[in-house]
């Protein structure tokens, strides 16, 4: 550290240079009267959404009793059996099977009907209001909370950019919200799609698949199945053990099987995919020819020179690159040379790897600039 | 015992469940059951890491730290998709059982939690990960120096691959017909050849690098040769 931040850091230097605080209130001026210029005065206005809102309704119905109904039974013994055994569902109420009088509606259940969403913009409301019949399930209306979250997206995506200038309040707030809500959209993506399907499905599958997931699979071997599932949630107990002040140790079993699993199943995945298809690819001919056509019209095969010097360099690429990746030679020689020629090889590679990804970090930012220009400002 | 030699002996016994399972049929069975428990401890993972999050944030806001106002920020945003995610608050039932709430859709758009992911996930990751354009070249113009060969092939890569995927790229070679012998002057046939050629071999290397290193530090775990996730008990 220098002497003079370090005189900074005691206390005894120039305080450090401030903003201009009238720039700043001058900028927040102009963007509050140009935003609400925008918003209440422009006829198109901002961050405006629709939604095309559709009424579901469902019944409960079950097999009407002549479906039922043995082959050679009477209707009439049919009609008194109980309706108990009949499979219950829910359908449309304009079901085919209802019209036809295979399903009847079952007493005493009233029919549950909600509404669907999709939000659609201003723009794509005037292309569907053609299509809506008046009076139908399906219309549309103004969808506030899908103009809610428009702003709000806008503003997350403003005080993430506003770290370009410095580290500041706004920022921080962003970063905080995302900490807090990507922590618990993995947890309740993971409970919802591997704890309760997987594990609470394998140790009491009718309760699953009566409160839950109706659709969870029927296991042929329910036992076996709940037996097992005692392994990963005695595991999972243990890895949580983690956060408990004493007998850290016990978090070291689950931890040693995630290795173990993962060890496994990598070892052979990175010898199957990696290597062996690498080095598959690697094998190519050096000199490359390509069909085409003679003179006279006939097939010929002629000598394709930018696709034999592609394979040459292909294959002096990897080996000279893994060439420079043997330590166990002492790079001298032509050892060493090769080894240098690898090292040129790979910096190409990073240079093009580094290329790529500063052009696609500027997509998702022009990504970013469109959705604020064009969905919230709506310019 | 307790210890060492049986997370040892799990280990390996999960390990080299794994590879024969690849090569014997009979054990394929063996193969999806040790994948499940092992999604499953992933899951319990992600509690683990929430629990850690609540302990540090809490502790953060008792102690009145400084910035313990953004703790409670991020608690408080946990919290919230927590629930809504958990009890599928507000979820779209389930057409065919509409009657039970906990088959409903939580992860559509009309759903509280899917409106946070589109509304606030999305939006927060990925201008997070477009920021790195600015610091990505921000870092390069500070680090890169022509000051070698090595240096100047990564440089002039980068520039020709950048300016490739530019409109000035097509203003500046465009003009060069296709079909002509100095077509490999253009920027676009320079950034094919670059990627399908050079980039191609480097990485293709370095994936068979990878590939022996991942097999041989699996080997080294499974025969109990590596040791190192022992070391904190």
């Amino acid at each position: 550290m220098s002497d003079g931040s370090q005189a900074a850091n005691q206390g005894g230097a120039r305080p450090a240079k401030r903003p201009n605080t009238f720039l700043w209130i001058a900028l927040a001026v102009f963007g509050i009267v140009g935003l609400s210029l925008n918003a209440f005065m422009r006829p198109e206005g901002m961050a405006k959404r629709l939604s095309v809102v559709t009424t579901v309704e469902r019944v409960l119905v079950e097999e009407a009793p002549a479906a039922l109904a043995p082959e050679g039974s009477q209707p009439a013994e049919a009609a008194a059996a109980p309706t108990a055994t009949a499979k219950r569902k829910w359908v449309d109420p304009d079901d085919a099977g209802l019209a036809a009088g295979t399903l009847r509606r079952v007493e005493g259940v009233d029919p549950i009907s909600w509404e669907t969403r999709e939000s659609i913009k201003p723009s794509e409301a005037e292309l569907l209001a053609g299509e809506i019949k008046p009076g139908g399930p399906v219309r549309i209306e103004p969808s506030p909370i899908d103009s809610l979250g428009i702003w709000v997206a806008a503003l997350l995506t403003l005080f993430i950019l506003s770290f370009v200038y410095r580290d500041n309040p706004f920022y921080k707030v962003a970063e905080s919200i995302l900490i807090g809500v990507s922590a618990a959209y993995w947890m309740v993506v993971g409970f919802w799609s591997t704890i309760v399907p997987q594990l609470l499905g394998s140790l009491a599958p009718e309760v699953v698949r009566a409160y839950a997931m109706p659709s969870l699979p029927v296991s042929s071997t329910p036992g076996l199945d709940a037996a097992l599932a005692f392994v990963p949630l005695l595991l999972g107990f243990m890895l949580l053990w983690r956060l408990a002040p004493k007998g850290g140790w016990i978090s070291v079993w689950p931890i040693a099987f995630v290795i173990g699993t993962t060890a496994g199943i990598r070892l052979v995945g990175a010898i199957e995919a990696d290597l062996m298809r690498q080095l598959v690819a690697a094998m190519k001919p050096l000199v490359v020819f390509e069909n085409g056509v003679g003179a006279a019209g006939e097939a010929v095969r002629m000598f394709d020179f930018w696709g034999t010097v592609g394979s040459v360099v292909g294959v002096v690429g990897v080996l000279s690159v893994l060439t420079y990746f043997f330590f166990s030679v002492d790079h001298k020689g032509a050892v060493g040379k090769t080894a240098r020629v690898g090292i040129w090889f790979l910096m190409i590679s990073f240079g093009s790897a580094f290329g790529l990804t500063v052009m696609g970090r500027i997509t998702l930012l022009l990504q970013r600039f469109e959705f604020l220009f064009t969905d919230w400002l709506n310019i | 015992m307790m210890r060492r030699t049986i997370p040892m002996l799990i280990l390996a016994s999960a390990g080299l469940l794994l590879i024969v399972a690849k090569f014997s049929p009979f054990t394929v069975s063996w193969q999806e059951t040790v994948l499940g428990w092992f999604n499953i401890l992933a899951a319990v993972a992600f509690v683990l890491g929430a629990g850690n999050l609540l302990a540090v944030n809490l502790e953060q806001i008792s102690s009145r730290r400084p910035g313990w106002a953004y703790a409670a920020i991020t608690l408080f945003a946990f919290a919230v998709t927590l629930v809504v995610g958990m009890f599928k608050v507000g979820a779209v039932p389930n057409g065919m059982h509409p009657d039970i709430h906990l088959a409903g859709a939580h992860d559509v758009p009309q759903a509280p939690f899917g409106w946070i992911y589109d509304y606030m996930l999305v939006p927060l990751t990925s201008t997070m990960f477009a920021m790195l354009a600015f610091y990505v070249a921000s870092a390069a113009f500070r680090a890169f120096r022509a000051k070698n060969i090595e240096a100047i092939l990564l440089l002039g890569t980068a520039f020709i691959i950048l300016l490739s995927q530019t409109a000035a790229g097509m203003f500046l070679t465009g003009w060069i017909p296709e079909d002509s012998v100095f077509s490999f002057l253009r920027l676009d046939v320079m950034k094919r050849g670059i990627t399908e050629h050079i980039q191609t071999a480097g990485m293709r290397a370095i994936t068979i690098g990878i590939a022996l290193g991942v097999a041989a530090t699996s080997l080294r775990l499974i025969f109990g040769i590596d040791k190192s996730y022992l070391s904190k008990t």
